[in-house]
């Protein structure tokens, strides 16, 4: 197994998969300004994806390249995050969605930035300033909500309680993140749990809004063990690659 | 000698491209252009995006390539570089000013109205009809206008 091809494709699969569902808002977000900022943070997700899938590609070598990458791959071996693929529901649930996520990659980043592979140090140079913008985003919205209405605290209430179980996936190192973690190339997850509980305990507490007690944690995004909802993201995602195999544009 | 020659007479081409989301300004200009040099033979003209999800990136590639095989220079190669990533302390004073004179307000922290020179501004919405704008309000003429953001 190419353990550093296998892990930047998770990287890649994680960005990706989350840009398309954030996509799906385009036209549909509750008001004009946040229908643009939906847009603008899943238009970063995609260039992310775009540099992962490039560099998973040229380590790949041969002909692939990084739409095979994004189009051409069936289900099973997508390698994202459950959370990522979980559909948007209403505003609030798209909103804490994107709070896990953006707190949990903010961190990542952090620490990505010290890689001893020094295209991956770059591409988290690039990250880290676009991540920060997205979470001072998504945190803002947590907080508006939750401390907002009787009505917006249970709906975002209600939110995190439903996402809570993907959390856990985000500390889960397989033996792509601990092979690469060894050769000081990758990062270690689980290292960055107690500081992530940290941040979202303290936007949680402005915004009113508790971390649910006992939850069954979930995961298998990373073994390619997907919940139904990513078969049917693809299935819209691929269909032109699909239908007309290698058409350019 | 001859290289120096050409490598300023590149320079001189990709100055004239215009940026295609804010074409007074060029992609030089815009710090997208991160160097023009030869590795061996082969001439390399390094950039870099503004943002990770720039739609203009591929255009602007095509953009080059066009420019100079236009002005007789073919043997090329366009490489992205994303280290040290693009930052807005790479907009010069000039450059700066040209923002201003459309309406942009440029990337400064003591943010002012493009029109007026205000500074009672109000934020609208951090993001704006492109990656690089946020969305403001100027509460002095009530005049709404894009603010370059520092990044």
């Amino acid at each position: 197994m190419n353990f550093l091809f296998n892990y930047v494709l998770m990287l890649a699969d994680d960005a990706l998969i989350i840009a398309q569902r954030l996509s799906e808002w385009a036209y549909r977000a509750p008001f004009l300004e946040e229908d643009i900022a939906l847009s603008n943070i899943s238009l970063d997700l995609f260039g992310r994806a775009t540099l992962f899938f490039n560099y998973a590609a040229s380590i790949k070598g041969s002909d692939s390249d990084a739409d095979d990458l994004a189009f051409k791959r069936h289900e099973r071996e997508y390698v994202n995050l459950l959370l990522c693929e979980q559909p948007n529901g209403h505003f609030g649930d798209t909103i804490i969605r994107q709070f896990l996520f953006d707190s949990f990659y903010y961190l990542f980043f952090s620490k990505l930035l010290k890689s001893s592979d020094e295209q991956l140090a770059a591409i988290a140079s690039k990250s880290i300033k676009e991540v920060t913008y997205h979470l001072r985003h998504s945190s803002k919205w947590v907080i508006r909500l939750g401390d907002g209405t009787s009505e917006s605290n249970k709906k975002i209430q209600e939110s995190i309680n439903h996402f809570w179980m993907y959390s856990d996936e985000f500390f889960i190192m397989n033996e792509v993140d601990e092979k690469m973690q060894e050769m000081k190339v990758g990062v270690n997850r689980e290292a960055l749990k107690s500081v992530w509980l940290k941040n979202v305990k303290k936007v949680f507490k402005k915004a009113n809004v508790k971390i649910p007690n006992e939850t069954n944690m979930i995961s298998g995004g990373k073994q390619g063990l997907h919940t139904e909802h990513l078969g049917h993201l693809l299935s819209e995602m691929q269909y032109l690659q699909r239908a007309f195999p290698d058409a350019k544009w | 000698m001859v290289m120096k020659t050409k490598i300023n007479k590149v320079w001189k081409v990709l100055e004239n491209i215009p940026d295609p989301e804010i074409p007074n300004i060029s992609i030089v200009e815009m710090g997208i252009v991160r160097g023009i040099k030869y590795d061996h033979d082969t001439l390399n003209v390094i950039i870099t995006p503004t943002y990770s999800g720039c739609p203009a990136m591929d255009f602007i590639k095509t953009e080059i390539k066009e420019n100079l095989i236009m002005k007789g220079i073919n043997d090329f190669e366009i490489t992205t570089s994303l280290s040290p990533p693009w930052t807005t302390e790479w907009l010069n004073e000039k450059t700066k000013n040209k923002l201003k004179s459309i309406g942009i307000a440029p990337p400064e922290k003591q943010m002012e109205c493009p029109y007026c020179n205000s500074d009672e501004v109000k934020i609208i919405s951090e993001f704006g009809s492109t990656a690089c704008k946020a969305f403001y309000k100027c509460m002095h003429c009530i005049e709404t206008f894009e603010y370059f953001k520092c990044i």
